[in-house]
């Protein structure tokens, strides 16, 4: 890798050993993917992916303890993915004690946090590129984010660079304020390496369609046919929700970092087929391929039939529109089941920024009618411990499914769960 | 019996560890988090997606895999791993590595003095070769010896 006069001399220790440190670990993340330099990252925000404090990752927080001591911290400011903690969705009290043991260490991470460049004492969510939550890069702008979610719609949805990095390393690109250039953010690694043909008979549950690319492309990148007829050919805010929402599974169930979408994403707006490399495969999706990746999903409840004790939707964390359709459909299904609140402990996860927002509205008081809890954490936090383990969770979510012992149900099926079946 | 690979040196080091095998990507959250979390010695698999790998112990194993799949914490988890002394015994892809794996090996050498000596591009052979319980021979300059269970 050829290093500007600038870099050499920050790797040569000019500004300290852990600076230093910093910089080499860039150049060998760099040279393992073949990067020959260093680019500036030019967005105005980061986005790391850790915003837990659990105890066991001690090494996490001396490493960042060591960046604060050398003052390396970030050049930008950043968000960060949601606080794991919410004392307002319901818990049992041994739960609640394995809480406080287990994000032991929440406070000094978000003091490390704030000192490192944190955005302001709310920026906590997985979708930070909400217009309410404000981390929206512009297209073409270099990012150093982490949170696959949030790298897949930041460059397939905004048209943004960003590789997939991993928490630290997208610290440590924010804190020396240049990346190696490789992979999505340069035009060859944007090409797309596999077709997928759409022809289900209509719109396609969003999660199983990712679920199904994701598993299929792993890391590569899919140009997706067929989706515009059902979409259109505007990122209107249901089509963005929609895409948000496949992006997570794509990137959960597999490894993309970039989707294209026929009509509709801007780089496959722009330059349509010239996107797909030569001989691509093609992966077409059908019903029955849809059916036989549902059907695939392994629920590892020790009791298939249990009643489920809570349900969790917004993982990723819904939008404003997501929101306010799901007050409109919650209201809607408890008035032809003959119910007033749901029947299942229900909780809807946003972004705080979001959250703001929705609170404006009068839709809120209307959710909060139906007995549905909003909150700002992150679903997967709240699961990762063998007490909510044991607990039959539901969830429409395909990353929350894929990384914890939640359920997955269609959102039609949740809706049905929550305010008729009660089961 | 034995059989050699060659592939290429991400973090340098040898190696001699029993090979456990992954024949679809590793999804490194869903396979540490409940493990780390509360101190599993034996680092068993908790990725109920992944029938090679889920409730198997992984410590000191020689992990050979196609790629690191999943949440973008996947690096930061493997560092954290090596930190605790509880990585596996080194990593063998098939594959060009992926951004995960190779930032969680880089932070491991660079910012702990853990020794878990990662190499890829293997080859898909290399991957259809091997089996669960064949001893491994990594040497530094990335040559895989596969011995064949007696």
């Amino acid at each position: 890798m050829i290093l500007t006069k600038d870099q050499q001399a920050l790797l040569d220790g000019q500004q300290g050993e852990i600076m230093a440190k910093v910089v080499k670990t860039l150049v060998m993340y760099g040279e393992a993917f073949g990067a020959e330099r260093m680019v500036p990252v030019t967005s105005e925000y980061g986005h790391t992916v850790i915003s837990f404090g659990i105890g066991v990752m001690k090494p996490v927080y001396e490493l960042y303890d060591q960046l604060l001591a050398a003052g390396a911290v970030s050049k930008q400011p950043f968000s960060a993915d949601p606080r794991p903690l919410d004392k307002n969705i319901p818990s049992s009290f041994l739960q609640n004690i394995v809480f406080k043991f287990m994000y032991s260490q929440q406070e000094h991470y978000e003091e490390q946090l704030q000192q490192l460049g944190l955005m302001n004492k709310n920026a906590y969510t997985c979708a930070c590129y909400l217009p309410q939550a404000g981390n929206v890069p512009k297209r073409g702008e270099i990012l150093s984010w982490a949170e696959s979610s949030a790298v897949v719609y930041a460059n397939s949805v905004l048209g943004a660079r960003c590789n997939r990095n991993s928490g630290i390393i997208e610290l440590m690109g924010s804190i020396a304020g240049f990346v190696p250039e490789f992979g999505l953010l340069t035009d060859d690694g944007r090409k797309a390496d596999w077709i997928v043909e759409v022809r289900t008979s209509k719109l396609p549950d969003a999660q199983l369609l990712g679920s199904a690319v994701g598993m299929k492309v792993l890391e590569k990148v899919p140009f997706v046919r067929g989706l515009d007829k059902w979409l259109g050919t505007q990122l209107s805010e249901s089509a963005c929700a929609y895409l948000k929402d496949f992006g997570a599974a794509c990137a959960s169930n597999g490894s993309v970092g970039l989707y294209h979408i026929e009509h509709l994403t801007p780089e496959a707006v722009d330059q349509g087929e010239s996107l797909i490399r030569e001989n691509a495969p093609v992966y077409v999706v059908d019903d029955a391929e849809l059916e036989r990746i549902r059907n695939g999903y392994p629920c590892i409840w020790k009791d298939l039939d249990a009643t489920p004790k809570l349900c969790f939707m917004g993982c990723p964390h819904m939008t404003l529109s997501q929101l306010k359709d799901w007050t409109v459909r919650v209201e809607e299904g408890l008035k032809a089941a003959g119910n007033k609140k749901v029947l299942i402990p229900t909780v809807f996860t946003s972004a705080p920024g979001v959250v703001k927002e929705f609170n404006k509205t009068a839709y809120a008081g209307r959710l909060k009618a139906t007995g549905v809890i909003l909150s700002t954490i992150c679903p997967l936090m709240y699961m990762n411990n063998p007490l909510s383990k044991k607990m039959p969770v539901i969830t429409s979510s395909n990353k929350l499914r894929t990384y914890s012992s939640a359920r997955f149900y269609s959102e039609e099926e949740i809706l049905a769960k929550i305010t008729k079946e009660g089961k | 019996m034995s059989r050699v690979f060659k592939g290429r040196v991400i973090t340098p080091g040898a190696a001699k560890a029993p090979a456990l095998v992954s024949h679809g990507g590793l999804n490194t959250l869903a396979s540490y988090q409940m493990a780390l979390m509360f101190g599993d010695k034996q680092v068993k698999c908790g990725d109920q997606n992944n029938p090679d790998l889920y409730k198997k112990p992984m410590i000191g194993k020689a992990l050979c895999l196609p790629e690191t799949i999943g949440s973008t914490t996947g690096g930061m988890v493997l560092y954290t791993a090596c930190a605790m002394g509880k990585q596996p015994a080194c990593m063998l892809f098939s594959k060009p590595i992926d951004s995960l794996a190779a930032s969680g090996a880089i932070l491991a050498a660079n910012w702990t003095d853990a020794s878990m000596p990662v190499v890829d591009s293997l080859g898909e052979e290399f991957l259809n070769y091997v089996q669960d319980g064949m001893m491994i021979n990594l040497a530094e300059d990335g040559t895989v010896t596969v011995e064949d269970a007696e």
